[in-house]
């Protein structure tokens, strides 16, 4: 066995938490954790949220986010105890033995700085090289990265740059002291899927022709499949299962594993088109206050009392505006909105009651769609009141009814939304939906801000409420596996128009145009070496154009 | 009540024996408010506590009927400069548009004039009467509360709740009402402790300028201008109303502190 370039043994690492109007409390964030990672090795760090994968990444620079303690164990680094090193040889060692690229590049540069002076700060810092060898390197960098015109990258700033390249400049800076161990801290979560794929690649590059070691975090296993060589599960600060790649795809040991490998797997059979949409839009364009470009241009779809609709697409697609348009709060430019036969006012001030009951909508982030001061069965129980005139006891009846219907039972109609999971508030969401006994609720991007298991638990009751109460859905989403999960007809978008349209089956069978082929093969798969075969066919392709 | 701290139970006492002594004034002062008692500014005795005024009028006396009239006037201001910017202030946010720029840019306007020469202008051309005063001081202070308001709500605004509400229908006085103040409330009270304060001063500082509360009536600010020519005889009279206005300050804000604790919980101030 090589000699580990980080060991940690029974790492533990606590924080005192300060909620408001309480007493501070201490937390254990990571309890007994220990890893080992030889030279040159990757090693995934996955689970959910609040599993403590960043904390345990950001350990092995023995840094801990304000407020947080690593408070037991040994962080062995090179073969030196780090976790009570001294803040001097800290700050020797991080940016030269360790580095770290953070998720969100965008609010990691200083936007007032060009490129290059940030890449190399960290190597000039420490007296590695001379500043010409430093620019040379990080050209060197910026080409294995595939980044565009290598030579002149480094003049441009942070905002002439798209995201994905932004997030591989930053993996050139983490890359350019030559470090024995560079972290990834979710470095392709916040990209879109077409995106994702070639930093994706360039990251699994450059690692092989540096020879550096990594810890790569996430929380997505499809994508940690393709760069790690070992995976270790994390859940709730503790260790789950640690073992290959190949041995957690394909044998996980634990229960918990081998639900995370089986997420998305729900089986729903697509409905075909019958009788009169319940929704019907035709030649919808649109576009925000003074701007001179259509955001939306004409867009034409129809949904079907009971089914799924979603639109799928990437940022910027025009999804979400479209949403907007139906709800009432973007009146088309052009373009008209048919619902249940009757034609819909385009503005929400010209919608009748009824109109507005039918049609409800469901939000992305469930923190921000609730009254924090209001208790769940006031967010419930309004649109009772005001569409129904329910009141007293009939009222709270009904919230404990439809908190029954979405698998919350007793005793949280008294509570505030910040004393609920993020699942459970989605759940209200819905319920607060599900009130005004709608025929059509649009679904924006609702599960994409949720851990892959808590999504599948929504998803599921999502297809049961269907059934039962055979209300009809626009799916917002850009996520494919949802997509195969519970859609009836699909719509693609891209740049504002719809790229592709029909049912489930006709979109998912090829042949395919450019886009959608794009879009598709660009959703990671829970298999190995999905990467390179994916890479490889599109050279092919493109060789063979 | 239970888990108040110390510092706020301190704090509370206080402002309870504060309002207590400004309600039940004549039962509690030893003398009546104008009687000449003794002579032009005795000593402290077991006769007058705090010594006789200008005078010679019980200090005490003056400061108990004092303290009446500067709460009293204070605190209806800042219910009336509370209650009309908070309103203002959130309906320009609702709205937003023409209805915000008309209301903000004449807020702006009221608010580029110093406040104190403003109300210097207006009282010394209205009758200088208790309603007169409050009007003035409340409708001067609104503009401030309107700024912060408006500011707070235009944030809550945006929020996904409201829009929320919106698309169910609900019109701009349950939006106002139900999910903008709740959710602006933290920073409205910290206000509030703030403005009371500035209040009490304010009235003070219009009675020392003689356009406040007119003689006989005692307030704090014009016991300090009937005594200030003391301050050179070595007569502490005129410091008196500086520490009542002190200790006042500190109480309230450490009131105002503890309540803001206990808004800020979104838990609905329980387990706290």
């Amino acid at each position: 066995m090589a000699e580990a370039l980080l060991e940690i043994n029974n790492l533990r690492i606590e924080a005192t938490v300060y909620a408001p109007g309480e007493k501070p409390r201490n937390a254990v964030i990571v309890d007994d954790v220990s890893l080992r990672l030889e030279p040159g090795k990757v090693m995934g760090l996955i689970g959910e949220s609040g599993a403590g994968k960043s904390t345990i990444g950001l350990a092995a620079l023995a840094y801990g986010r304000g407020g947080i303690r690593l408070s037991g164990g040994k962080i062995m680094l090179n073969g030196r105890e780090i976790r009570r090193a001294s803040s001097t040889e800290l700050r020797g060692l991080r940016g030269r033995e360790v580095t770290y690229v953070a998720q969100s590049a965008a609010a990691a540069f200083n936007p007032a700085k060009r490129l290059m002076e940030q890449v190399i700060e960290a190597t000039l810092k420490h007296n590695l090289m001379p500043k010409t060898e430093a620019e040379a390197r990080a050209v060197e960098l910026f080409r294995t990265l595939s980044l565009p015109e290598p030579e002149s990258f480094g003049q441009r700033y942070p905002h002439q740059v798209s995201g994905g390249q932004l997030q591989r400049a930053m993996t050139a800076m983490a890359l350019c002291p030559k470090p024995d161990l560079v972290i990834f801290d979710e470095p392709t979560t916040a990209l879109d899927v077409t995106t994702q794929i070639d930093v994706l690649a360039a990251i699994k590059t450059a690692i092989a022709t540096s020879g550096v070691a990594a810890l790569y975090i996430t929380h997505d296993l499809a994508v940690v499949a393709q760069v790690s060589d070992e995976i270790m599960v994390l859940r709730g600060g503790q260790l789950v299962e640690h073992g290959t790649v190949q041995q957690i795809i394909e044998e996980p040991r634990e229960d918990y594993t081998r639900a995370l490998v089986s997420v998305h797997k729900i089986d729903h059979r697509e409905k075909l088109p019958e009788g009169e949409p319940i929704l019907r839009a035709e030649g919808i364009t649109a576009r925000y206050g003074a701007m001179n470009e259509d955001v939306l241009s004409d867009v034409s779809v129809d949904l079907y009392a009971g089914q799924t609709l979603a639109l799928v697409g990437e940022s910027g697609s025009g999804k979400s505006t479209m949403a907007r348009v139906i709800t009432g709060l973007l009146p088309p430019r052009e373009g008209t909105l048919v619902f249940d036969g009757n034609p819909l006012p385009g503005a929400l001030k010209d919608r009748s009651r009824e109109e507005l009951r039918q049609l409800q909508m469901i939000y992305q982030m469930a923190d921000v769609a609730m009254n924090p001061r209001q208790t769940i069965a006031t967010i419930i129980g309004r649109p009772l009141e005001f569409y129904f005139n329910m009141r007293g006891r009939e009222r709270d009846a009904r919230v404990q009814e439809l908190l029954d219907a979405i698998e919350l039972g007793e005793g949280y109609a008294d509570r505030y939304p910040a004393e609920l999971s993020g699942g459970q508030k989605q759940r209200v969401c819905i319920a607060r939906a599900l009130a005004a006994k709608p025929k059509l609720i649009i679904c924006d991007e609702v599960t994409s801000a949720l851990d892959p298991l808590v999504a599948d638990g929504i998803l599921k009751l999502l297809l049961n409420l269907q059934k039962r109460e055979g209300v009809a859905y626009l799916f917002i989403t850009h996520d494919i596996a949802t997509v195969r999960a519970i859609a009836d007809s699909i719509a693609v978008m891209y740049q504002g128009r719809v790229q592709r349209y029909g049912t489930k089956t006709e979109v998912l069978t090829p042949p395919f145009d450019d886009y959608t082929d794009l879009l598709l093969s660009s959703v990671p798969e829970m298999e190995l070496g999905w990467l390179e075969r994916v890479l490889e066919h599109r050279r092919m392709e493109s060789a063979g154009n | 009540m239970k888990g108040i701290p110390l510092a706020a139970l301190l704090g509370l006492i206080i402002t309870i024996l504060f309002f207590l002594m400004a309600i039940f004034a004549p039962l509690i002062a030893p003398y009546g408010m104008s009687e000449t008692v003794g002579d032009v500014w005795e000593p402290s005795s077991s006769q007058f506590w705090l010594g006789t005024d200008n005078i010679g009028r019980d200090l005490l006396t003056r400061m108990i009927y004092g303290g009446r009239t500067t709460i009293f006037v204070a605190s209806l201001a800042t219910i009336l400069s509370f209650t009309l910017g908070a309103v203002l202030g959130f309906t320009a946010a609702v709205y937003g548009g023409l209805v915000d720029q008309v209301m903000s840019r004449t807020n702006d306007l009221v608010m580029s004039i110093p406040t104190l020469i403003f109300a210097l202008v207006v009282l010394s051309v209205m009758p200088v009467t208790l309603p007169v005063l409050i009007l003035v001081m409340g409708l001067l202070d609104s503009t401030r509360v309107f700024r912060l308001s408006r500011a707070v709500a235009v944030d809550i605004n945006v929020m996904d709740f409201v829009e929320a509400a919106r698309l169910r229908g609900e019109g701009q006085r349950w939006v106002i009402f139900r999910e903008i103040l709740p959710n602006a409330l933290s920073p409205l009270v910290a206000e509030l402790g703030l403005r009371f304060i500035f209040a009490i001063l304010f009235i003070s500082t219009l009675s020392f300028l003689g356009l406040g509360i007119q003689p006989p009536g005692a307030d704090w600010g014009g016991i300090v201008k009937e005594n200030r020519e003391g301050i050179v005889y070595g007569i502490s009279a005129a410091l008196y109303p500086a520490v009542a206005i002190v200790t006042l300050a500190i109480s309230v804000n450490l009131v105002a502190d503890w309540a803001l604790n206990r808004t800020t919980s979104l838990k609905g101030g329980r387990g706290g």
